[in-house]
């Protein structure tokens, strides 16, 4: 079994040797396209990461009539918390909002001089509530809208971050659909080229496949070099693809993170590098090997 | 086995049998009609015929490239046309073939060529290191086996694609028009070997339309004229 094994690699080193532009157009073909599935997979950390990262800025406000008792809104609170979708609520009292208003608008001595004209408070207390994730503002909101406590509430600014948040998901299914659709055109031009590729070895060694078969080698060794060829071409462009996503991620991962705080591009990529890795074979070998034995089958008369 | 074993030759045994075969190709051209034939274990037997008489065919259908559309043929008690096709190589490897083109590698030396026959059948390097050279000795190209087939004359170099026929120690050795492209003196030396292959053991067809060889040979002669055997003698002559 080894001598037979180490026989087809002999043949395919020599097939190859004499079909070498031919192996290199597929090989670069197919790290085109496991390079656009990795990609995929590293675009869809990074969607994921900003989502999150803006999931974790946005949360809906409720703002209460001026003359509301701060008993009534803290019965509120205590209602919210009982809903399984709020992670987090707090409480702004006037005063509180008066002094954070201050704070924000201190370098702004228009805005200062404005509210001392006024004389009273002008603000609302107000609940900040945070959910689990973005679908469940929606819920809330309504709750709160279809409450016993409605008539004292003024406004909730739910419908300004709801706006966001679904063109913030609309655009990175786009982005995935486009990027799938990309990937399937591309393994259809590998498959087609891997095709190609054997077709045209098959043709080129024809003579060698004719002696072959004259004296009689089995058919796996005949076909065997052809297929070990696709699964050569395929291991290359995954080493190739590796290394490019490798040393992009890691030169891009400073310049990303300025983009989106808290995603290490380069780590994200060491982490996941198991199923980096899964994907890349999975995909190259499928698009190495399956054209090859097509082809064989097709215009390999045994 | 050792290659330089004289064996007795002829016995009673049949070793081909073609039984009421007919042969028609696609757009219903016919190259065969009801052939019948047997051939004994060791027989010299010359095929001969006008070019397209469907010689070539018969040869085909013998090594398994082509079914019969209908009879059958049987080698060594195999019906060929019920081999599995994962079974052919393994057949094909009792059948040594010799074209009228070589077909050798040019990028192999002589030695190379013999060996590779070898190798792609499964004999390990000690094998292969023993039987090249006396199957180089049997056709008398020991001194070549470095040169590469460009550097040898059309004689030289069939008598390279006959010690790769007879190097897998096959029962059978299949010639189609091997002396086709070789001058006199080169086709007496090539049926000189062949006649010396039959003495060690093998059993030899001959294809030919060379009417000094089947003539200077005294072997059996089967004659085909239109895809019909027109005439099965044991001491055949050329006849137009």
């Amino acid at each position: 079994m080894l001598i037979f094994f180490k026989k087809i690699l002999k043949f395919s080193w020599e097939s190859f040797s004499r079909n070498k532009g031919l192996f290199l157009t597929t090989t670069f073909i197919i790290t085109i396209t496991t390079s656009l599935i990795v990609g995929l997979f590293l675009l869809r950390g990074l969607a994921n990461s900003l989502v999150s990262s803006l999931e974790e800025k946005v949360d809906i406000s409720v703002y209460f009539s001026l003359n509301t008792p701060e008993e009534d809104i803290l019965k509120v609170k205590e209602e919210l918390s009982g809903i399984p979708e709020v992670k987090d609520i707090r409480y702004i009292s006037r005063e509180e909002a008066l002094s954070l208003f201050r704070e924000k608008h201190k370098d702004n001595p228009v805005i200062i001089e404005s509210l001392e004209e006024i004389g009273d408070n002008p603000l609302s207390a107000h609940l900040n509530i945070k959910a689990w994730q973005a679908s469940q503002y929606e819920q809330i909101s309504n709750f709160l809208e279809q409450g016993s406590h409605k008539e004292t509430i003024e406004k909730i600014d739910y419908h300004q971050n709801k706006t966001i948040i679904e063109r913030m998901f609309s655009i990175s299914s786009t982005i995935e659909k486009a990027s799938l659709l990309f990937i399937l055109v591309s393994a259809l031009l590998a498959i087609l080229v891997a095709f190609n590729t054997v077709r045209l070895s098959i043709f080129n060694l024809r003579r060698e496949i004719s002696i072959m078969r004259l004296v009689g080698a089995s058919n796996w060794l005949i076909r065997g070099p052809f297929i070990v060829q696709g699964v050569i071409s395929a291991m290359l462009a995954t080493v190739i693809t590796l290394s490019i996503f490798g040393f992009a991620s890691y030169f891009l991962s400073s310049k990303i993170e300025v983009l989106i705080a808290g995603f290490n591009l380069f780590e994200y990529f060491k982490s996941n590098l198991g199923t980096v890795i899964s994907i890349q074979l999975i995909s190259a070998l499928g698009l190495g090997t399956i054209p090859s034995l097509i082809a064989t089958r097709k215009y390999l008369k045994i | 086995m050792s290659l330089s074993t004289p064996k007795s030759n002829l016995n009673n045994k049949t070793l081909i049998s073609f039984q009421n075969v007919t042969k028609i190709y696609p757009r219903n051209v016919g190259a065969l009609t009801d052939i019948s034939f047997e051939i004994k274990e060791g027989e010299f037997v010359c095929l001969a015929g006008r070019s397209g008489a469907g010689k070539t065919t018969l040869l085909k259908l013998l090594m398994a490239e082509e079914k019969p559309t209908e009879g059958k043929i049987f080698f060594n008690g195999t019906e060929v046309s019920k081999i599995k096709p994962k079974d052919l190589p393994l057949f094909r490897r009792k059948i040594g073939a010799v074209f009228q083109d070589y077909k050798l590698l040019s990028s192999k030396t002589v030695y190379g060529n013999i060996a590779y026959a070898m190798e792609v059948v499964g004999f390990d390097k000690e094998e292969i290191d023993q039987d090249v050279p006396q199957v180089l000795d049997i056709v008398g190209l020991s001194a070549c086996s470095d040169h590469f087939p460009e550097e040898l004359s059309g004689g030289e170099r069939q008598r390279v694609a006959i010690a790769r026929a007879l190097v897998t120690r096959p029962k059978l050795i299949c010639a189609d028009e091997p002396t086709g492209n070789l001058d006199p003196y080169h086709t007496r030396d090539i049926i000189q070997l062949f006649l010396k292959i039959q003495e060690l053991g093998a059993t030899i067809i001959l294809s030919t339309h060379n009417r000094e060889i089947i003539n200077g040979l005294k072997k059996r002669v089967i004659t085909i004229d239109n895809g019909k055997i027109i005439r099965d003698e044991q001491r055949g002559r050329f006849i137009c």
